[in-house]
């Protein structure tokens, strides 16, 4: 079985965001990158398949720029088998995202597309699903365990209220939430080893992609400083905060 | 479990500027001399290259000219010369202009980054074919049955708090190299180490040190001066403190601004950051600051002991360069021209040695080359400079300062020593109390929310990288006499006493660390050892 995984890089999760003072978008020169960690978790469950004897070949594809082979580099010495990166120099939206991975999945005759649930960078929570209608494949999100066995996986999903079991019929597409696994720590032989495979690389255009964004953003601002808190003295003095003040009951 | 083994020609613990030197160095003479055969590998305990570099910095290009000459046209990150240094005598009330002594003058010099310089350098010596790895930090010290240094070891990963391995357990890797070249900068951990194996320093007076806090502003287009250099001393430090302000303009509207002690004060009361968040309401220093927005914050340990509290370089199998030899010129307030050049030296030391295949183990004679070098003569000129403030203050060292440049030219027939910082914190019962106003939240901030502002992380299932020799002795000592310095020189919060059910006791919230190694130096019995966390650990920093 085949198996395409998404990583993104995303600045590091450890970072402070800032937005550039013009309200264009926010701070990246200069900034800690790394992978998004649930495409980390959706390559940690991939490549356990793979030392299961399930997976054949694991594939890992980033879409960026050429800062971005760093991402595959760690996925090659984490037990990704090839790496592809689809050249791309502006930010993409999720849909041309979708776009750019089914192509692949085609192309590449994967049995499984395995993301993770969303990007920490936009919060979109779209690639994955789209991946999915534009492949006409079943889809299983919010993955907090995949079993694939018979032609079948079988996906427990995170949903409100509790778990949620799914079956899809292969090919098809899950999408990793953060219980599915901890990823591995990364080896120095690996990682030395990494630096000197080859990353294949793919173009948009060959691909067959039509990378025009649908939507525009506006302005990208901080969110607003919350307000410093007050002690109140008893009950009465809350309550006629919240009822003059807040306004909410 | 069975560690793995690489091997290598030469492996270097650290990728800041003398580190990045030497490796830049010896592939540069492998590539001109035909052998590129030669292997060398950098590594970082930092998320990446410059995640953990703090500098001021106004940077001496001096070595840099002499190391890539052309550094200019391959778009090195120093874009903003230094044009106008100022150096204030501040008071509480008012201020006064000093005439800039000849070592703070900075024409010829760039403002910038060091944090932005090394990523730059570590392109270009991947270029050279470098091997870098950051995220992996060289964890111990590997000796061969002669007692030679044979490499390094990394940390392990995935180790539970008490010490034994977790579910995702993964050994560290050997990496064995006919040569170490230890660049961890000011107190490095294996650095310290192996001082103390070979007795490097038994001819030296014991190292000095200083903390230096740094934060990095975004300030209103009106005030913005790129190139303007502002040194302070005085308020508000006592004249028996040593230490001093700096506030640097730079490019695209950034202000670098900190403060620095010298370790060897001695009021348990002193906070450095405390005094570094006072130092930024003096009118001379807020006028700079005032519409802007903080970006960043950051601090870590410098070595201001000089010649004199040098350990020697070499030890077999290796040697140290940079600030872990205690390179920096603390007249000058700068290190990296320094660290830069002791790693071009040992590179040309460990390169004539390789390509010869001498004897492994044998010495290099890289310290009669330091020895050689400008870089000595510049810091002999600067020796007495800093013991000068420790003996007479802030007015003597300055009367000190001007006639030992002026009459002597730094050629004066003395050298005065220097002391070791921890043993001179008074007992709290002797020392006076120090009130700090609270912050304002626009110009001066708490404690955490500055820490939080350095990006620090560290997984908290995994053994304390800050460990206590003896467990007692905070209670018994550090409380009971010095009234706990740690929770006060620590800049990151780490060192908390909290009252528990037998009694107070010491709280360490090693998450919150900065790796900038105060603790490993200033604690009063040296019971704190400061070890490195699994790799990838610590500040992320971004154009510090």
């Amino acid at each position: 079985m085949k198996v395409l995984v998404g990583v993104k890089r995303v600045i590091d999760y450890n970072v402070n965001i800032r937005v550039k003072s013009d309200g264009s978008g926010v701070e990246t020169e200069n900034v800690r990158m790394s992978a998004n960690p649930f495409d980390e978790i959706a390559l940690e469950e991939a490549v356990r398949l793979k030392e299961a004897g399930i997976c054949s070949e694991l594939l890992a594809v980033t879409v960026g720029d050429e800062a971005s082979q760093e991402v595959l580099r760690s996925a090659l010495a984490m037990g990704a088998d090839r790496a592809i990166r689809i050249d791309v120099t502006e930010s993409p939206q999720p849909l041309n995202v979708a776009a750019l991975l089914a192509a692949v999945a085609r192309e590449e005759a994967v049995d499984l597309v395995l993301l993770g649930k969303q990007a920490i960078d936009d919060d979109a929570n779209q690639a994955g699903q789209m991946t999915a209608a534009l492949l006409g494949w079943p889809q299983g999100t919010f993955a907090s365990e995949l079993t694939i066995a018979e032609g079948r996986a079988r996906v427990a999903r995170e949903i409100d209220g509790g778990q949620q079991t799914v079956e899809l019929d292969l090919p098809a597409v899950v999408t990793a939430d953060l219980r599915l696994n901890e990823p591995r720590f990364v080896k120095l032989p690996a990682m030395m080893k990494a630096k000197k495979r080859p990353i294949e690389e793919r173009t948009p255009e060959a691909l067959g992609v039509d990378m025009r964004p649908r939507v525009e953003r506006v302005k990208v601002s901080e969110p607003v400083p919350r307000e410093a808190g007050v002690k109140v003295a008893d009950v009465d003095e809350l309550l006629d905060k919240l009822r003059n003040e807040a306004g909410v009951i | 479990m069975e560690r793995e083994q690489i091997e290598m020609d030469v492996v270097i613990v650290g990728a800041g500027p003398a580190g990045l030197a030497a490796a830049i160095r010896l592939r540069q003479l492998a590539q001109d001399q035909g052998r590129d055969d030669l292997s060398v590998c950098v590594l970082e305990k930092g998320p990446e290259v410059g995640a953990h570099i703090l500098s001021g910095a106004v940077i001496d290009p001096r070595s840099l000219d002499e190391l890539i000459p052309d550094w200019r046209d391959l778009k090195a990150p120093l874009k903003t010369p230094a044009v106008d240094d100022h150096f204030l005598l501040l008071r509480e009330h008012g201020s006064l202009r000093l005439p800039t002594p000849a070592s703070l003058r900075n024409e010829g010099h760039y403002v910038g980054s060091l944090g932005n310089l090394c990523r730059w350098l570590g392109e270009q010596a991947e270029a050279l074919g470098v091997d870098i790895y950051p995220g992996f930090a060289a964890a111990e010290v590997l000796y061969d049955e002669q007692g030679a240094v044979r490499g390094v070891a990394t940390a392990d990963t995935g180790l539970q708090p008490d010490g034994t391995p977790g579910p995702q357990h993964e050994p560290g890797v050997e990496i064995v190299a006919g040569r170490t070249l230890l660049a961890e900068g000011c107190r490095g951990s294996l650095s310290q180490q192996v001082i103390a194996a070979y007795e490097l320093d038994q001819d030296a007076d014991p190292q000095t040190y200083g903390i230096g806090i740094k934060e990095v502003w975004e300030v209103d287009e009106s005030v913005h001066r790129p190139g303007t250099v502002v040194h302070t001393v005085g308020w508000p430090l006592d004249a028996r403190t040593y230490g001093g302000g700096f506030l640097y303009h730079f490019d695209e509207r950034r202000v670098s601004v900190g403060f620095v002690v010298g370790l060897d004060y001695a009021n348990p009361n002193l906070s450095p950051y405390q005094e570094m968040q006072r130092f930024k309401t003096h009118p001379e220093i807020r006028r700079h600051l005032e519409g802007g927005r903080r970006l960043s914050y950051g601090a870590r340990a410098l070595v201001e002991g000089g010649v004199q509290s040098c350990p020697k370089l070499e030890f077999p199998g290796g040697m140290l360069v940079g600030d872990a030899a205690g390179l920096l010129n603390v007249a000058r307030i700068k290190g990296t021209h320094t660290a830069m050049k002791s790693g071009m030296l040992a590179a040309e030391a460990v390169f004539e040695h390789w390509a010869n295949a001498s004897e492994p183990a044998a010495a290099t004679g890289v310290d009669r080359a330091l020895a050689d070098s400008w870089v000595w003569s510049e810091l002999r000129r600067a020796r007495n400079i800093r013991p000068a403030f420790a003996r007479w203050g802030l007015w003597g060292g300055l009367a000190y300062a001007a006639a030992d440049t002026y009459l002597f030219g730094g050629r004066a027939p003395w050298t005065f020593s220097q002391h070791a910082d921890h043993e001179q914190l008074q007992r709290q019962s002797e020392a006076s109390p120090i009130e700090y106003p609270a912050p304002d939240g626009e110009l001066t901030f708490p404690l955490l929310s500055s820490v939080h502002l350095s990006n620090t992380n560290h997984d908290e299932h995994q053994p304390c990288h800050l460990r206590l020799r003896d467990p007692d002795v905070p209670i018994q000592v550090n409380l009971a006499e010095f009234g706990a310095p740690e929770t006060r020189y620590c800049p990151a919060g780490v060192y908390e006493i909290v009252d528990g059910d037998q009694g107070p006791r010491l709280q360490i919230n090693a998450a919150n660390c900065v790796h900038c190694k105060t603790c490993d130096i200033k604690d009063p019995t040296q019971n704190i050892q400061w070890q490195v966390p699994q790799g990838g650990e610590g500040p992320i920093y971004s154009g510090m």
